[in-house]
């Protein structure tokens, strides 16, 4: 078994560490950066809660071993909510009742955050699409459907 | 569950990849977007001893058109290739094909090289790719090789390939214009793994069929061609009862197996309705309507 050492860059911060080759991004950053938004569900590349952004796009971090993305930059949802006040894709789930036990939650803001970005103006139907990524087994979607409408609104900075 | 302990090697080139290959033998894998791969190993369904991860090598990163059709390189992403200009210029097909594989963080990661070499009969890419028809370039000690697509799936999961060797791009056969595509599949959910689906070609001239693909995913070993169907269909003026003909054939003298998600009788009917529908679909591409 071989070992490397990482260099990444982790929601802005610079982040290094020595890892067995078979380590996951995703208990890299959980259990060694201590970055515990990144749920472990199926760790098969299934349920989409261990998702991150690697260089801007949503990935599984179960099934992307950790030297697999050295250099890379990765984003997770500490990021999101730097401060006290929330960012409003957190505030819209949280308005709407996008969640329940939120085991999924940190995966299903970080897939929001980017189909937001890539289509500011998404409609119902795209937002479940693109949401069909993750599972949530406590809100049937619909909520989280209206929070990532309301919160796209917003971040086009109209009011509602 | 977590991935066995493996060594894991960084290519910098197709050569050097294929160097790894020879050096390591026969407990070596590639690794591109380890989109089967790693949930396989996770799984410790697989246990390979050594990876070499080819992601990282600039001359297999690329994808576009090529004089002959559409090449993609091994380490293309499959999102990469799905929303390329050329990809849904030469080969609209495979564009559809990988939307409808696993859910865009999965083809932000994955290859379509990757998919193809890892022959899942059930799966998409494989029978777009054979439904256009194309081939495969594989690199070795020994230098590079041909493979038709005709000849690239060879059973579940099983490919020509040989030890000490990777594909490091294929290429997908330009069709002329006035062909029409179709792909479709059926599954529990949009999400779920397809229980069948169907991937056809259909070229006019003069309103009358001339060159017709016809391949069935899920009902067999190997992503099927239905020479039956292609037979019905060239030389036919396309209409519904061609189609329905073609269908019918398409699904006859297969023996898809039964599982948990529909038995072979169930899969055989999927078959041909699926067939008809893109059949339907096609030949209104092909005429210019869509």
């Amino acid at each position: 078994m071989s070992i490397h050492d990482i260099s990444v860059t982790v929601n802005g911060a610079a982040a290094s560490g020595t890892v067995e080759s078979r380590r996951s991004l995703a208990d890299f950053l959980r259990r060694e950066l201590g970055l515990v938004s990144v749920h472990f569900g199926c760790e098969q590349g299934a349920c989409g809660a261990c998702t991150v952004l690697v260089d801007g796009r949503s990935v599984r971090s179960c099934i992307l071993f950790a030297v697999q993305a050295d250099g890379a930059e990765i984003q997770t949802v500490e990021s999101l909510a730097p401060g006290a006040e929330l960012h409003p894709l957190q505030e819209a789930f949280r308005r709407h009742q996008g969640l329940q036990c939120g085991f999924c939650t940190p995966g299903m803001l970080l897939r929001s955050l980017e189909l937001i970005g890539d289509n500011p103006n998404l409609t119902a139907t795209e937002a479940r699409e693109g949401i069909s990524s993750n599972m949530c087994r406590c809100t049937g979607y619909q909520y989280i459907v209206d929070a990532v409408l309301d919160a796209a609104a917003e971040m086009r900075g109209e009011e509602d | 569950m977590k991935s066995p302990p493996f060594d894991y090697h960084r290519a910098r080139s197709a050569a050097e990849a294929a160097a790894l290959l020879g050096e390591l033998g026969f407990d070596a894998r590639i690794l591109a977007g380890g989109q089967s791969l790693v949930p396989l190993m996770n799984l410790r369904l697989a246990a390979p001893g050594h990876l070499v991860d080819i992601t990282g090598a600039p001359d297999l990163a690329g994808v576009g058109a090529n004089g002959s059709g559409l090449s993609v390189g091994a380490a293309a992403r499959q999102r990469t290739v799905e929303l390329h200009a050329d990809t849904l210029a030469i080969a609209p097909v495979l564009a559809d094909a990988i939307s409808n594989a696993g859910q865009v963080p999965v083809r932000h990661q994955g290859t379509v090289v990757g998919s193809l070499a890892h022959a899942d009969p059930s799966a998409e890419m494989p029978a777009a790719f054979k439904a256009q028809g194309g081939s495969v370039t594989v690199q070795g000690a020994g230098g590079t090789r041909e493979i038709p697509s005709e000849e690239f799936f060879e059973g579940y999961f099983t490919t020509p390939l040989e030890e000490g060797e990777l594909v490091t791009a294929v290429t997908v056969d330009a069709w002329p214009t006035g062909t029409g595509h179709g792909f479709l599949e059926f599954g529990v959910t949009a999400e779920s793994w397809p229980i069948a689906l169907a991937a056809v070609l259909i070229h006019t001239s003069g309103g009358v069929i001339d060159r017709a693909s016809v391949v069935l995913g899920g009902v067999a070993e190997v992503p099927l061609r239905r020479s039956g169907a292609e037979a019905t269909l060239v030389g036919s003026v396309p209409g519904a009862e061609v189609f329905e003909a073609a269908a019918e054939a398409a699904a006859t003298g297969i023996e898809p197996l039964s599982d948990s998600f529909g038995s072979g009788a169930y899969r055989k009917k999927l078959a041909r309705v699926l067939t008809r529908r893109a059949l339907t679909t096609a030949a209104a591409r092909a005429g210019g309507d869509a």
